[in-house]
């Protein structure tokens, strides 16, 4: 970064003639138009919209009729309404059984691929790399079949293992299960291969030194690897909660008679999916605009709960 | 040749081993389960035991999937829109990370921290008025609707900063301008080439996520013409009746382009997310 240590007093030659006099106009603004691109979008599709989503949730909007100002009254409803409180409870469930085995498969993973003998390590790495390029709806497609009532692979083999077979897109607990399986099948890989790029900073010699003082691969892994994974970790907790309770496209395709309110006891429709429901299907934009300010404030206040806990926890000294 | 044997800490496990290719088996599988239902008829996709082996219905299937929907043309439209997403943020971005990285202006610390702080940001419960808006500006069911929000990447801009300040000396730059070299010339034919690499996977990164995008275009969009692919194989589910392995077929080629692309790119793609990846 640039400081206003004066170049001549750190011994450096005097500073090249870009004296702004030289400096016509189009070169003074030429940051500000290098730049401008991004703040006009998004300014346009993101702050913009978002501010007004404050305002559409104060009103009954009908996107080709009346608005009509009416307060508080969507909160209000949101509050005594069976619906929402469903789509929050499945929203923070699936969440959590998609985040948590998620980021400790990823960590164990990367502990795996950080060996520097490591046989066939791109094909590893690669390997874990290829659902993140395939797209949530065939993956929401493709694992609703594998994970069918009937003629599903994985019951087949339940019922090999003399298991009864799971309704998995039927039952509230067995719907959450089947998304948080899609989206950890997702993620895995792409984070593990962001814990491996931390771990590989972290200098041969501290294993070395570590191995030669006895210290086994699971206190390796507990007193070198883990702490210097802490910033990764923090950034991965919070980035999966923002994006953990945004979770659409998976609720959506996996019930294909019941589609947007995933299931006909609205078993695993999450918050995002009521939102699209109420707004685009229902076309109650305030109300819709509504559950997009409690997704808000609850997407905010898990972040910073998570980003909080994950900073101040500290791995106990051993 | 060897003199010590290695210590058993320092030798990978068989357990490792056996992990490493649970996890590889668990990433393709699924994948390989696609192509065998998008390969079989409706009596052999539900038959248990499974088929293990692909079938010869592969082109009876595709065949339905590009008559049931105009297949080919979302195939078109993906590749119109992530193509321009992927080189538009490439070019965008690296932009913005020279500014951020090399230029001195008013303000350039305080802006930089609001284009970190927009990551943070969930705008994507903001798709009410973001949908009025592209409704006001008459995008709806257009694809600049789905390109022109996808050009801004405040991560893109991050990422690139990162890459220019570490990759580019100032010297070289205060060369360029002392040869008469315009910030433009300076960017344009000594920066960005400078920093290609990093470009190229960002703007990787851009298409393959624009390619997978399905929330914002299933709102956006309205007629089968400009359907996306993913939006394509909403379709084929919603009529999946007819047969079973149709949804699969149309998501199995869906999702071809992007493997085939990423046998070339994709050593490339790992380091760069490996390289994006903040070290600790």
């Amino acid at each position: 970064m640039t400081t206003s240590i004066s170049p001549t007093k750190a011994g450096l030659p005097p500073a090249p003639p870009v004296d702004a006099a030289r400096r016509g106009f189009t070169e003074i603004i030429a940051p500000y138009a290098y730049i401008t691109p991004f703040f006009v979008i998004f300014a346009v599709f993101g702050l913009i919209p978002l501010l007004f989503t404050f305002y559409v949730a104060l009103f009954d909007w009908n996107p080709i009729g009346e608005h009509v100002f009416v307060g508080l009254d969507n909160f209000s409803g949101l509050l005594g309404d069976t619906r929402f409180w469903n789509a929050a409870r499945n929203t923070v469930s699936i969440w959590l059984l998609s985040t948590v085995p998620q980021l400790l498969i990823a960590l164990v993973l990367a502990h795996m691929l950080n060996h520097v003998r490591l046989r066939l390590a791109v094909f590893f790495r690669m390997t874990m790399l290829v659902p993140y390029i395939t797209s949530v709806a065939a993956t929401a497609i493709v694992f609703a079949q594998m994970f069918d009532r009937d003629y599903g692979l994985l019951n087949w083999l339940l019922s090999l293992m003399g298991f009864e077979h799971i309704d998995f897109n039927q039952s509230v607990m067995g719907s959450h299960v089947l998304i948080a399986v899609m989206v950890t099948w997702r993620w895995f890989g792409y984070t593990a291969l962001l814990y491996l790029a931390s771990l590989q900073a972290v200098p041969r010699a501290i294993y070395e030194a570590a191995a030669v003082d006895g210290a086994g691969g699971v206190r390796q892994f507990l007193h070198i690897s883990l702490p210097a994974l802490r910033p990764v970790i923090v950034f991965t907790i919070v980035t999966s909660t923002i994006g953990g309770l945004q979770i659409f496209t998976e609720p959506l395709l996996i019930n294909r008679g019941t589609p947007n309110i995933c299931g006909p006891i609205r078993q695993c429709q999450t918050l995002t999916l009521f939102l699209f429901e109420q707004g685009f299907t229902q076309f109650r934009f305030g109300y819709a605009a509504a559950i997009g300010v409690a997704l808000f404030v609850m997407v905010v206040a898990l972040a910073g709960l998570n980003y909080f806990l994950s900073t101040r926890i500290r791995p106990v000294k051993g | 040749m060897r003199t010590t044997r290695p210590r058993s800490g320092d030798r990978v496990r068989w357990w490792a081993y056996a992990l490493l290719a649970l996890a590889a088996f668990a990433c393709l599988f699924p994948l390989y389960w696609m192509f065998i239902v998008a390969t079989t008829d409706t009596a052999t996709a539900i038959k248990l035991p499974p088929e293990i082996v692909p079938g010869g219905n592969f082109f009876h299937l595709a065949g339905l999937v590009f008559s049931t929907v105009p297949f080919v043309r979302s195939i078109v439209n993906s590749l119109v829109v992530a193509g321009t997403i992927g080189v538009g943020q490439a070019v965008l971005c690296a932009l913005a990370g020279f500014a951020f990285a090399k230029m001195r202006f008013r303000g350039r610390d305080a802006l930089f921290l609001f284009v970190v702080l927009t990551m943070t940001v969930p705008t994507q419960l903001a798709i009410v008025p973001q949908y009025m808006i592209i409704s006001a500006l008459n995008w709806v069911d257009t694809l600049q609707a789905l390109i022109v929000p996808g050009l801004a990447n405040a991560f893109g801009i991050f990422w690139m900063r990162q890459h220019i300040s570490s990759a580019i000396s100032d010297e070289i730059l205060q060369a360029a301008r002392i040869d008469g070299a315009s910030t433009w010339q300076t960017f344009w034919h000594i920066a960005f080439p400078l920093v290609r690499p990093a470009a190229f996977v960002l703007g990787l990164l851009g298409f393959v996520t624009a390619w997978n995008d399905f929330l914002w275009p299933f709102v956006v969009l309205k007629s089968p013409e400009m359907y996306t692919v993913q939006i394509a194989i909403k379709a084929l589910q919603n009529s999946f009746n007819i047969d079973l392995g149709l949804a699969m077929s149309g998501s199995f080629l869906a999702t071809l382009p992007l493997l085939v692309l990423f046998v070339f790119v994709g050593r490339r793609m790992v380091a760069g997310i490996m390289n994006g990846a903040f070290k600790g």
